[in-house]
């Protein structure tokens, strides 16, 4: 799984003998003839947090739409390249939707299904097949816990997700996501409608999470990616401008000035 | 720097104007259909009885009640549902959730919209053509119900698309994202949460069927038939039929006769229509985001 064409430079490059999760190679995405992502590669290794920044419109979203096969439902999204999943490009996945159960994704915004917040976090199992009470109940409790939400609904779990506050709303997507038991998680954005404390004890049960499974993290809060990523890449634009550990990004040891910019606010 | 220009005075006399304009041409339209209702009720209202509901026509339809047409129009209703709600549904959902944006998916739109613009007398011959004498269903209740039918397959669609379509996609996307088939997602989310649009628009096509004569004249609906009918091959009464046979074929008919079969035939709809906003305000309140 190892080319040369596709690694990046020496401290943005996977550590020796870690296995690779995911890997892109000379990814393109475009909307009609608008391209958002231009030629990236990357590798990103099993269990650890990869944090991906860049300003608005530099193909971040669309980047972690590719991964789960999400431009299926996207007729004018093109997408060109490789994206191996487990070694496997994902296009050639005979099944789609196993694949996406593998991988947990929670947006910018919370959605909270306008279902129970039992069956919020139950659908995901009940989906694969799993019919079980005791197991989904285990699975509802286990998940909740997780997402730091159990205390606050286990007295209604009855009651509608879609009424929770916004950020138990995110907690409770984040409880979804982790639901389905993805090898792979996608973070987008999570902690835009969530305050500033629970979006602590989320990063926290992220670090946790990270023995687990692999976190890839967009996320505008550059600081963030430096509590928990461990490596940081930089979009610009639809290019990827480097990979890096992300120790190295915020101390300056960068290849690409613009780099050294942005996570220091000099940007533009 | 403050005082009222001449200029001001003026906008604020045209704003008040138009104003009062507007609220009069929208009173006006809300006189036909009290004069309509006050009529029906002042000279309708004394033929009102079990009985006139509940017995035959008798003395050349000039006496009795209009059972045979009551429960005719009931049966015509039914069954057209019957066959009008699962296409028309089955129409929406794919349109809705399925078909992608390309000619196909355009030129079935274009279709339902002309569908919905052909006039009933032209969906009656229609009927006439296909169900009584090409399928051989005869001038039946089947035949009269599946002309009915077509003739209210694009209302369903469009409501039932519209009541789809009112879900947030963000729920859909979510649901996909987990692994969710499309199916899976119509029918754990999008049909839950869109059922009650869509019974809404269900109703109040009932209501539109209940009054229909055009098209149920030729292909089912009889004259004079003092029986009930036994199953959906027998002709039947019908209230909007048997409104405008005792209004304009029939002599000698009393009066009050005809505005009580009008005050029936509009209280049957006016209830569904009502029976249709209650329950959307009832849905309303328990709604889920």
């Amino acid at each position: 799984m190892v080319t040369d064409e596709g690694r990046t430079a020496v401290d943005g490059s996977t550590r020796d003998g870690a296995e690779v999760k995911l890997s892109v190679r000379d990814l393109s995405i475009s909307y009609g003839d608008k391209t958002v992502l231009s030629g990236v590669s990357f590798d990103v290794e099993e269990h650890e947090i990869f944090g991906i920044i860049g300003p608005a419109n530099s193909g971040k979203t669309s980047f972690l739409r590719a991964l789960n096969r999400m431009d299926d439902f996207i007729p004018e999204m093109q997408v060109e390249g490789e994206v191996l999943f487990n070694g496997m490009e994902v296009r050639r996945w005979r099944n789609v939707y196993a694949l996406r159960r593998r991988i947990g994704v929670v947006f910018p915004l919370p959605v909270g299904l306008p279902l129970s917040i039992y069956d919020n976090v139950a659908l995901s199992p009940q989906l694969s097949g799993i019919k079980d009470k005791t197991v989904l109940d285990e699975t509802v409790e286990r998940c909740l816990r997780r997402a730091a939400l159990w205390d606050e609904v286990k007295d209604r779990l009855d009651s509608l997700g879609s009424l929770l506050s916004g950020g138990q709303q995110q907690r409770l997507t984040i409880a979804r996501a982790l639901s389905q038991e993805p090898e792979l998680l996608l973070l987008d954005e999570f902690s835009i409608a969530v305050d500033p404390v629970t979006t602590m004890r989320i990063e926290d049960v992220l670090k946790e999470l990270k023995q687990e499974m692999t976190i890839i993290l967009v996320t505008n809060l550059v600081q963030q990616a430096r509590r928990l990523a461990d490596r940081t890449a930089f979009f610009l634009s639809g290019e990827l401008v480097e990979v890096a550990a992300t120790e190295d990004l915020f101390t300056g040891q960068v290849q690409d000035a613009r780099s050294r910019d942005y996570v220091e606010g000099r940007f533009g | 720097m403050f005082e009222t220009t001449d200029l001001n005075q003026r906008n604020r006399q045209v704003e008040s104007r138009v104003k009062t304009l507007f609220l009069l041409m929208t009173l006006l339209l809300i006189l036909p259909v009290l004069v309509i209702l006050t009529m029906l009720v002042i000279k309708g209202g004394p033929m009102l009885s079990i009985d006139f509901l509940f017995t035959e026509p008798t003395q050349g339809m000039t006496a009795g009640g209009i059972l045979p047409a009551l429960v005719g129009t009931v049966w015509l209703v039914v069954v057209a549902l019957l066959a009008s709600v699962p296409f028309g549904v089955a129409a929406a959902l794919y349109l809705s959730e399925y078909a992608a944006d390309n000619w196909l998916t355009r030129i079935i739109n274009l279709a339902i919209i002309n569908l919905a613009g052909v006039p009933s007398i032209v969906h009656a011959l229609f009927g006439v053509g296909a169900f009584v004498l090409f399928f051989r269903f005869g001038t039946s209740i089947l035949a009269a119900s599946l002309t009915l039918a077509v003739m209210t397959l694009p209302v369903v669609i469009v409501s039932t698309r519209e009541a789809l379509q009112a879900v947030p996609h963000a729920f859909r996307e979510a649901c996909w994202n987990m692994g969710a088939t499309r199916w899976q997602t119509i029918r754990r989310v999008v049909l839950p949460n869109s059922i009650s649009g869509i019974l809404t628009g269900v109703i109040l096509e009932v209501s539109r069927t209940a009054g229909e004569t055009a098209p149920i004249m030729f292909t089912g609906a009889a004259f004079y038939l003092p029986f009930l009918p036994q199953s959906v091959y027998d002709q039947t009464m019908a209230m909007s039929l048997h409104l405008f046979v005792i209004s304009t074929q029939v002599p000698d008919v009393p009066e009050g006769l005809p505005y009580g079969v009008a005050l029936v035939l509009i209280g049957m709809v006016l209830s569904m229509n009502a029976l249709s906003i209650a329950f959307r305000t009832y849905l309303r309140g328990k709604k889920k985001w």
